[in-house]
């Protein structure tokens, strides 16, 4: 078993790589395919690890993605706190689902997330309001499965 | 917030109370930052010091794409290399007559107007500057350049490339910046039709390549073709400057607004490479910072000076601030990708270069240059009455 220390060390790491893969350049049509991994993360985290996740590295993942790629400091971080609140409040129901039925759960939180952003998008008047936006929802509950396996690993689970 | 010290937030026994209260604080904390930073403007420091922190990030994620292009750039053949060379050397010439041709003329036009001397151009320094990564942040038209706090660079400052308008800076840090593109749709600029003269505000269609002009009543004369410059107000980018040229117009008599759509000039797509701007103050033709410098007469005619900006569209140029050079020095850094050719950093005469290169683009050459097309002009502009009001 893991200490704590060690756990927040390999959580880190995750978020960093998806920090990389959420701000990577992409070509237009790829970019807004793009699901948001660094969300998907903290979900992963906030669900499998409530003691060494959680808020607090929602709003911390949320600050960061702020300052790469948000109109306003503390709009992700709101929306990302919300995420990480639901998913550690729900941990146990959402940990107990098939991958599948995880997915839907992933596909709504993705969806509520987007909605905060984009209400927060549009009262500070920064609005986007193309449809596309919300295209990243679907593909993100898509990759789900793929990526909690894969994060899964690097918790250390399989090896 | 109904887990608020009940059972439901308990399992976890960790420090800083049940996850419903530490939730609310962490809320509670964003949504007062987002009011420092929407509002009072209080966090442009902490942005700066964030964005120097990003800064490392951007560049590694940045590094694949410019690698492969270095890579291409270093395995070009020798044909090609010298094709690039001829190609170069031809439209320098061309380039060199231009600018003379431009001497003489701004001398002349100076000379009309009973100034003592021409003008100097009104673009005072240009700064090339390489594109780290284009859009930040998914469907909104930014960009992010190698320059910043260090070089002098500030917010608000015009960003341009060889073909025209690019954007301007939004947030500067240390080493670099953030660019809103004109094409953005929270990203509004004001135009002239270069035909008319008929004067209104060209607002980003967010797309990546067209704007739209929503303020045009539907009689006004306007058709497919015509070329819109800056008009220089805003207090952002100085007059004269191309934009983009227009493409489609529809008139509905139902309607009382024509819908016009126009697409921008400037090749972002296929740029690597833009130019930072800084424009003399107190110029003639450099950008009205506000209504109050513009009644102050600097030089000439009273009646030659530009009028007061008119109530700007939306959120662009809210808060334009007197294009203030900082009197850094002049970093001619030599262009290291230049794909696209005329670099004006490294023309002759730089500041003469570029809206002579811009002119050849949309006009031949031996056509007699327009007063408007000629950035250290301004002397149409004031003359005819705004007949397009927008908002």
């Amino acid at each position: 078993m893991m200490t704590v220390g060690q756990m927040r060390f390999r959580i880190a790491l995750t978020a960093l790589v998806a920090l990389i893969l959420t701000v990577l350049p992409l070509p237009k049509w790829l970019d807004v395919l793009r699901p948001a991994f660094l969300v998907l993360t903290v979900l992963y985290w906030s669900i499998n690890t409530p003691r060494a996740a959680g808020i607090g590295l929602g709003f911390l993942c949320g600050l960061v993605l702020d300052v790469f790629q948000g109109p306003v400091l503390g709009e992700h971080a709101l929306a990302l706190s919300i995420v990480a609140y639901i998913a550690v409040r729900e941990h146990q129901r959402i940990r107990s689902k098939p991958a599948f039925q995880q997915s839907l759960v992933v596909f709504a939180v993705l969806v509520f997330y987007e909605f905060v952003v984009f209400a927060i998008d549009g009262w500070t008047g920064h609005p986007i309001t193309s449809p596309l936006r919300w295209l990243h929802c679907l593909t993100g509950a898509f990759v789900w499965p793929m990526a909690a396996a894969i994060l899964s690993y690097s918790e250390g689970r399989l090896a | 917030m109904t887990a608020f010290g009940t059972a439901a937030g308990r399992p976890l026994q960790g420090r800083g109370g049940s996850p419903g209260f530490r939730f609310f604080l962490y809320a509670v904390f964003a949504v007062v930052i987002m009011y420092l930073d929407q509002r009072a403007r209080y966090l442009e420091h902490v942005r700066f010091v964030l964005q120097a922190a990003a800064y490392p990030v951007q560049l590694v994620v940045s590094s694949p794409p410019s690698a492969w292009r270095w890579i291409r750039e270093s395995f070009q053949t020798r044909e090609s290399l010298r094709a690039e060379n001829e190609r170069l050397r031809e439209q320098q010439r061309e380039l060199e007559l231009m600018s003379k041709r431009y001497e003489a003329l701004a001398h002349e036009n100076g000379e009309l107007r009973g100034l003592r001397d021409a003008l100097p151009p009104v673009a005072e320094r240009w700064l090339p500057a390489e594109i780290i990564s284009i859009q930040l942040s998914g469907l909104r038209q930014r960009l992010l350049i190698n320059r910043g706090a260090t070089n002098g660079v500030f917010k608000d400052q015009a960003v341009l490339d060889d073909l025209g308008l690019i954007g301007q800076t939004t947030h500067v840090g240390p080493w670099s910046a953030e660019v809103i593109l004109i094409t953005d749709p929270e990203h509004a600029v004001p135009v002239r039709i270069e035909r008319t003269g008929l004067r209104t505000i060209a607002v980003g269609g967010g797309d990546g390549s067209s704007l739209a002009l929503p303020y045009l009543p539907s009689n006004a004369d306007i058709q497919s073709g015509d070329l819109l410059v800056t008009s220089g107000l805003g207090g952002v980018f100085p007059e004269g400057y191309p934009v983009a040229r227009v493409t489609e117009v529809h008139r509905d008599a139902v309607q009382p607004l024509a819908q016009v759509r126009a697409r921008a000039l400037s090749h972002i797509d296929e740029d690597t490479e833009v130019m930072l701007v800084w424009f003399r103050t107190g110029h003639p033709a450099s950008p009205a910072a506000s209504a109050i410098s513009a009644t102050e007469v600097k030089s000439g005619n009273a009646g030659m000076q530009p009028l007061a900006a008119p109530p700007r569209a939306s959120a662009a140029p809210a808060e334009a601030p007197a294009a203030k050079p900082p009197a850094a020095p002049a970093d001619q850094a030599p262009a290291r990708a230049v794909r696209r050719v005329p670099s004006p950093g490294t023309a002759p005469s730089p500041a003469t270069a570029p809206p002579d290169d811009n002119s050849a683009q949309t006009a031949p050459p031996q056509a007699p240059a327009t007063p408007a097309e000629s950035p250290a002009s301004p002397a149409d502009t004031p003359t005819e009455p705004p007949r397009s009001r927008p908002q």
